[in-house]
C-alpha cells in the first residue's frame, strides 16, 4: 500500500520512464513484431521462427553469463575469445565422442574465467582491463592451437547438437531454454544469486557484511566463461566447422547491448534474466528484419549502435529513480 | 603516520614506507622506459640486424601511427574514460583522407580531421553531458563508424586511392631517413604534453581523472573538459589514420581493427593509471615504442606468426595492469 502510495505520487514522467526502464524491451518486439506482420512478407511462418530462435541461441548464451557479471558491477569482453578457444579445441578430441569434447571445451573455457575472475576479485584489476586483455590473448591462444586454419567438423553427434531437433525443437534451442532456466534460478532462488546481486549494488558494503565477495566474483567470471564456451560449441556444431579466426567476433557487444536493453543497469546491483532474454531476441528480431528488406551490413550496424546508445540513455536514469 | 613522525617515535618506518613509495611511483612512471631499454640490450646481441639504422627507422615509421591514437587516447584515459571507437574512427580517417584528396592537401587532411572530431564530439557529448559510460558510447561508436565506413566503400568492396601525390609525399618521404609521420607523432606527443602540463585545460583533466566529484566542487568545467577529451582523441585518430592512407597510397576500409586495445595497452603500459588523473605521454611513447619493439623481435625470429603477436601482447596487458594494480595499492596504504 505504501510503496504504491510513493509511487502514485512520483512525477508522470519518471513513472514513464520507469516503464520504458522495465518493459520497453517487451513493447519494442511487439512493434516490430506488428511491422514485420504487414510488412515483412513469409516472416510469420513456424520455419523463419525456428531459424530466428536456432541464431539467437549463442548470443543469448554469452549475454546470460554477461547478465551476471554486470549485475556485480562488472564486464566480459573476453567471451568472444573464449568462444574462439572452444572452438579451436573441439577438432582436438573430436575421437573421443560427442561428450569428452564438451566437457574439455567447456572446461578451458573456464580456465579463461578463472584467470579473468582471479584478476578481478583478488588483485583488483578493472574488470574492462582483464577482460580486454583475455579477449586479444585468448583469440591468440586459438589462433595458436588450431593453427590459423579452420577444420571441418565431421562427426554426427557434434553436428546434431547445432543442427538436429527433437520433435520439431532444435536442440541448440533446448540448450539455450536450459541456461536461461539454470541462471534463473541461480539469480532469484539461490543465495549465491543474493549476494552476487549485494555485490554489485555495493561491493564495500558486501564485504563489511561478510559476504564472500572475492569467491563470488571468481565464480560469476567462471560462469561467464562457461556459458560463451557453450554457446562456441554451440556456434561450432551449427557452422559444422572450427572457425577460431571469426567465431564469437563482437559477440560481446550484442551481448552487452542484450543485457542492457533487458533493462539490466550497467552499474550493477540488479540482473533482469528474462530481460536478458527478450533483449537477445529483440537485437535477433531487428537483424532479421533489416536482413529480410535487403538493408546493407553497414547500416545494420548503424542502426544496432543507435539501438545500443538509445538503451543505455534511458537505462542510465536507472540510479535516480531507484 | 603523520602523528608518529610529528612524535618522533618510529622515524625510520615512516620512512622506509615513504621510500617504498617513490620506488613504487617510480616503477610505475618508468617501468616501460626500463623495459623498452632492456629488450634493446636483448634484441641487439639476438639479431644482428636489429640495431641498423633501417630497422630502427622501420620501427619509428611503424609506431607514429598508433603513437598519434595512443596520444589522444592517453587525454581520454587521463580523465578515467576509455575510446573504444579509435580503430573504427582511424579506417575512417583513411578513407576520408582518400575521398578528400581529390580537393588537394587541404582536402586530404581536413575532411577526415573535421568528421573524426564531430564523430569524437558526438560521443563526448553523450559521455559529459548525457552521462553514459564511455566505455558503452565508443562501443557503439566502434560498431557505427565501422558501419560507416562499410557504407562509404559499398561494403568494403572498394579501396579509395590517394589522389594527391604530395599527400602520398607526406605519408611515404621523410628527411634524413625519419619518415614526416613519426616527425607529426613526436610533435603531437611535444604539443599535447605542453598541453596537459602548462594548460589550464590540462591540469583540469588531472584533476578531473583525480576526483570528478572534488572538482565539480572546485568549479571546475567537468562536463567541457571532459567533451573536449573526446574530440582530441577523434582528431588524433583520424589523422592517424589520414597519415596511413597516404603512407600505404589508399583508404583500406579493414584497417585499425584492435587498435583500440594496442593504443590503451600502449597507454597503460606507460604508466598512465586506467581510472584517471595519472600519467604521461612521455610514458605513453615509451608504451608504444615498447610494443613495436616487441612485435619487431617476433618478426625477427621469423618463424612465429601473428597469432604469437595477439598472445604476447595480451599476456603483456595482463602482467602490467596487474603490477600496477598491486603498485597503486601499496602506495594508498
Amino acid at each position: 500500500m505504501n510503496a504504491q502510495t510513493i509511487s502514485m505520487a512520483r512525477p508522470r514522467r519518471g513513472a514513464l520512464l520507469g516503464m520504458l526502464q522495465n518493459y520497453g524491451v517487451y513493447l519494442a518486439i511487439a512493434v516490430l513484431l506488428l511491422y514485420n506482420l504487414f510488412f515483412t512478407p513469409n516472416f510469420f511462418n513456424i520455419e523463419n521462427f525456428r531459424t530466428q530462435f536456432v541464431q539467437v541461441v549463442p548470443v543469448l548464451v554469452v549475454a546470460l553469463g554477461m547478465a551476471l557479471v554486470i549485475g556485480t558491477e562488472g564486464i566480459d569482453l573476453s567471451v568472444g575469445g573464449v568462444m574462439a578457444l572452444a572452438a579451436a579445441v573441439m577438432p582436438l578430441y573430436i575421437g573421443y565422442g560427442l561428450f569428452p569434447v564438451v566437457v574439455i571445451a567447456i572446461v578451458v573455457g573456464a580456465v579463461v574465467g578463472v584467470i579473468n575472475g582471479s584478476m578481478v576479485a583478488f588483485i583488483g584489476v578493472q574488470p574492462i582491463v582483464a577482460t580486454l586483455s583475455l579477449m586479444v590473448a585468448g583469440r591468440g591462444v586459438a589462433l595458436l592451437i588450431a593453427h590459423e586454419q579452420m577444420v571441418s567438423i565431421m562427426d554426427p553427434n557434434i553436428l546434431a547438437v547445432g543442427r538436429g531437433s527433437v520433435a520439431g525443437v532444435p536442440y541448440s534451442v533446448i540448450i539455450a531454454v536450459l541456461a536461461v532456466l539454470l541462471v534463473a534460478v541461480l539469480v532469484n532462488r539461490t543465495t549465491f544469486g543474493k549476494q552476487l546481486i549485494a555485490i554489485g549494488g555495493s561491493r564495500r558494503a558486501a564485504e563489511l557484511s561478510g559476504l564472500p565477495v572475492k569467491r563470488i566474483l571468481l565464480i560469476v567470471y567462471i560462469l561467464c566463461a562457461a556459458l560463451a564456451a557453450i554457446a562456441g560449441i554451440v556456434g561450432t556444431a551449427r557452422l559444422g566447422a572450427s572457425v577460431p579466426s571469426t567465431l564469437g567476433n563482437l559477440i560481446e557487444l550484442s551481448a552487452i547491448t542484450a543485457v542492457v536493453v533487458g533493462g539490466t543497469p550497467l552499474t550493477g546491483g540488479q540482473v533482469k534474466v528474462i530481460g536478458t532474454v527478450a533483449g537477445a531476441l529483440l537485437l535477433q528480431f531487428i537483424s532479421a528484419t533489416l536482413n529480410q528488406h535487403n538493408v546493407p551490413d553497414a547500416y545494420s550496424q548503424i542502426t544496432q549502435a543507435v539501438i545500443i546508445l538509445f538503451a543505455v540513455y534511458i537505462q542510465r536514469g536507472r540510479l535516480a529513480v531507484r | 603516520m603523520s602523528l608518529a613522525i610529528e612524535q618522533g617515535v618510529k622515524p625510520t618506518a615512516a620512512d622506509s614506507q615513504a621510500r617504498k613509495e617513490r620506488i613504487a611511483a617510480a616503477l610505475q612512471s618508468y617501468g616501460a622506459a626500463v623495459a623498452l631499454v632492456i629488450l634493446l640490450i636483448v634484441g641487439s646481441f639476438a639479431f644482428p640486424t636489429f640495431l641498423s639504422f633501417g630497422n630502427f627507422s622501420n620501427i619509428l615509421t611503424q609506431s607514429s601511427f598508433p603513437l598519434i591514437v595512443a596520444v589522444g587516447m592517453t587525454f581520454v584515459i587521463l580523465t578515467g574514460g576509455i575510446d573504444l571507437s579509435v580503430g573504427s574512427v582511424f579506417a575512417l580517417g583513411g578513407v576520408l583522407a582518400a575521398e578528400g584528396s581529390s580537393f588537394g592537401v587541404v582536402g586530404a587532411i581536413a575532411f577526415p580531421l573535421v568528421v573524426c572530431g564531430v564523430i569524437g564530439l558526438l560521443q563526448g557529448l553523450l559521455v559529459a553531458y548525457a552521462k553514459m559510460a564511455s566505455f558503452i558510447v565508443t562501443l557503439a561508436g566502434l560498431l557505427a563508424v565501422r558501419g560507416l565506413v562499410l557504407a562509404i566503400t559499398a561494403g568494403g568492396a572498394t579501396t579509395p586511392l590517394i589522389k594527391n601525390l604530395t599527400f602520398t609525399a607526406i605519408g611515404q618521404n621523410g628527411i634524413f631517413g625519419i619518415h614526416w609521420t613519426v616527425i607529426i607523432a613526436v610533435l603531437a606527443v611535444i604539443l599535447g604534453t605542453v598541453a596537459l602540463t602548462r594548460t589550464r585545460a590540462g591540469q583540469s583533466i588531472f584533476a578531473i581523472g583525480g576526483s570528478e566529484s572534488a572538482s565539480t566542487f572546485m568549479g571546475l568545467p567537468v562536463a567541457r573538459v571532459k567533451l573536449s577529451v573526446y574530440v582530441v582523441s577523434g582528431l588524433c585518430a583520424g589523422l592517424a589514420g589520414a597519415l596511413n592512407a597516404g603512407y600505404s597510397s589508399s583508404g583500406v576500409p579493414t584497417v585499425g581493427v584492435g587498435l583500440e586495445l594496442s593504443a590503451i595497452s600502449a597507454v597503460v603500459i606507460g604508466g598512465t593509471l586506467l581510472v584517471g588523473g595519472r600519467g604521461s605521454l612521455a610514458g605513453t611513447l615509451a608504451g608504444v615504442l615498447l610494443l613495436s619493439v616487441i612485435q619487431n623481435m617476433i618478426n625477427q625470429v621469423g618463424s612465429l606468426n601473428s597469432s604469437v603477436q595477439a598472445v604476447v601482447s595480451g599476456v603483456f596487458l595482463a602482467i602490467v595492469v596487474i603490477i600496477q594494480t598491486v603498485l597503486s595499492r601499496s602506495q594508498r596504504l
